[in-house]
């Protein structure tokens, strides 16, 4: 199977409405998932300006969908979501 | 400091409109229409009563946002005439702060309370335990009287149940040296005689009920008069944005600044003249000397520390040597600190080579009402590269290193962040003319150092990591 891609937006914006306190993310998912997912920042991926602009910011992008006002709590519940539906 | 709870989000959000409806074609109607914005009509209500209490407050923000105290407003002046007023401004008002007393929760005054979970055991350590006899029994459960509680905390930790809360005033009890205080309706109030600028109260309000005032409009309207406008970036900033230090100076050329410079070399400049002065001071037979970089700390010895002032250096702040240097090297400019927290908008205002303060919120705004990106931003060089040492100054242990490394004889120890604590220590080294074993105090009136200050945008664990990324590759400090 295929690894889950989690994305997340350090460009200005995101970095900016907190996307600075999800960089953790960064150890959290290695340690939880292992090779089962992956995780990388990344440049700004346009949801900034595509959806409903800064107010929802920060975006993270799990299995190419997005998670708008973005915390911990929210991506890994996402990523949990994901990794159900892909395993029925 | 930063995770980005809601009413930071909130406080960001106002900033970054506020800077679009200044790009706009009509800033005074954009800026009326703010409130309107965020909460259109049958929106969901996410915090308040009511929508509209949510614009009420959101207007009041706007307020703050322009650089206006929001306890003057009497209600009836539209956004409109704000905005007007805040073009037609040539100095920002001086006190940093104001309080929303619409967002204020009024929280119920500070106590020791006896909850429901008390069983009225039949041992009664809580009455046993509390020498000032504050505690009786009513209706089979323990009650305190307040009028005899001195908030010794004993009864809390010696009742079996876990009964006894303390409930807290966040703003009043990060406070350290109580200038917010409950007015006569119970919400808060700061008193500005009183007040250090330390911004731990903005910190601390859940309800994001104490702003800083900006300066965000008064700099937008230099740069679109096409002024030159230098901009400082405080030693802290590194880390708060995406990218290195290089690729934030392009991005803020792109913001419409002339030159950035980095306060680092002011405080090379400091940590020079103040080994000297430490080593003269040592020499003289001084027990020890506190350092003097942090606004907050000499607001603090200015106005309720007389004790501790023969003791704090003299040597100028890096600011101050930084904005020396600006204002030779640009004539006429007008210069603009970039800083993690509100008592350096106080220093800024008394210091006349410094014209405006922004903090590092704000400068995010600008960023993102401007769509900058920094990351795709080539690295661009500083025209004074700063050492190592006072790239650290931002970061707790980093300016007593920094003097340490050119006078070897500091015995450096460490205030931590400014609070009620650290106050009493400190008035007692100054009482008893002593330290023990140090003889330099270095004092942050945040905990971490400047990286912790109320207007940080990261985490400082990391951006305590990504200043010392930088430190590793810079030059040490020369004498």
């Amino acid at each position: 199977m295929d690894k889950l891609e989690v994305k997340i937006c350090f460009g200005t914006t995101c970095f900016v409405m907190g996307a600075s306190g999800l960089q953790e993310l960064k150890d959290i998912i290695p340690a939880k998932y292992h090779d089962r997912v992956s995780v990388a920042g990344s440049l700004c991926l346009g949801n900034c300006y595509k959806r409903s602009e800064y107010s929802k910011a920060p975006y993270v992008e799990v299995g190419g969908e997005v998670v708008e006002d973005a915390t911990v709590e929210k991506v890994l519940a996402a990523i949990d979501a994901k990794l159900a539906a892909n395993e029925r | 400091m930063s995770d980005s709870p809601n009413h930071i989000h909130l406080k960001k959000e106002i900033l970054i409109r506020l800077a679009r409806a200044f790009a706009s074609d009509d800033f005074e109607e954009s800026v009326r229409l703010i409130p309107f914005d965020m909460r259109p009509k049958g929106c969901p209500v996410p915090y308040r009563c009511c929508i509209h209490r949510e614009r009420a407050i959101l207007r009041s923000r706007v307020i703050a946002g322009l650089g206006f105290s929001i306890e003057s407003d009497d209600e009836r002046t539209s956004l409109n005439a704000y905005a007007r007023a805040a073009l037609a401004r040539e100095r920002p008002e001086p006190e940093p702060l104001t309080i929303l007393s619409d967002a204020c929760n009024g929280c119920p005054p500070n106590r020791i309370f006896v909850t429901d979970l008390c069983q009225g055991c039949v041992a009664r350590p809580c009455q046993s335990v509390c020498k000032f006899g504050a505690i009786g029994m009513e209706d089979g459960r323990s009650v305190i009287d307040p009028a005899k509680c001195k908030k010794c905390k004993m009864c809390m930790s010696a009742c079996p149940y876990h009964a006894i809360a303390q409930i807290t005033v966040p703003c009043e009890d990060n406070c350290p040296v109580s200038a917010i205080q409950k007015d006569e309706q119970g919400l808060a109030r700061i008193d500005f005689k009183k007040c250090i600028g330390c911004g731990k109260c903005v910190s601390a309000c859940p309800f994001g009920a104490v702003h800083e005032k900006s300066q965000l409009v008064d700099l937008l309207s230099k740069l679109k008069k096409g002024r030159e406008v230098v901009a400082m970036v405080a030693p802290a900033i590194v880390g708060q944005f995406p990218g290195t230090i290089r690729q934030l100076r392009t991005a803020m050329l792109r913001a419409g600044f002339s030159d950035v410079a980095e306060v680092a070399s002011g405080a090379d400049e400091t940590s020079r003249r103040e080994a000297v002065e430490f080593a003269a001071r040592m020499k003289e037979g001084a027990p020890f000397m506190t350092t003097s970089c942090c606004a907050a700390y000499n607001n603090l010895a200015a106005i309720h520390l007389p004790e501790i002032r023969p003791y704090v250096s003299s040597t100028g702040t890096p600011l101050h040597y930084a904005a020396e240097r600006v204002k030779k090297d640009h004539p006429g400019c007008t210069s603009v600190f970039i800083s993690p927290c509100v008592a350096k908008k106080i220093e800024g205002l008394a210091d006349p080579n410094v014209d405006y303060v922004i903090n590092f919120e704000e400068l995010g705004a600008l960023f993102v009402a401007l769509k900058v990106e920094i990351l795709d931003c080539e690295e661009s060089a500083f025209t004074v590269e700063s050492s190592k040492q006072g790239r650290g100054f931002g970061i707790t242990h980093g300016v007593a290193a920094a003097i340490g490394s050119l006078a070897p004889e500091a015995h450096p120890c460490y205030v931590n962040g400014i609070t009620k604590d650290s106050v009493r220590q400190l008035r007692g080294f100054a009482l008893k003319g002593s330290c023990p074993d140090c003889n330099l105090i270095e004092v942050m009136g945040c905990e971490g150092g400047c990286v912790g200050g109320n207007a940080t945008i990261n985490k400082t664990k990391v951006a305590v990591k990504i200043i010392g990324e930088l430190l590793a590759q810079s030059e040490d400090l020369k004498a």
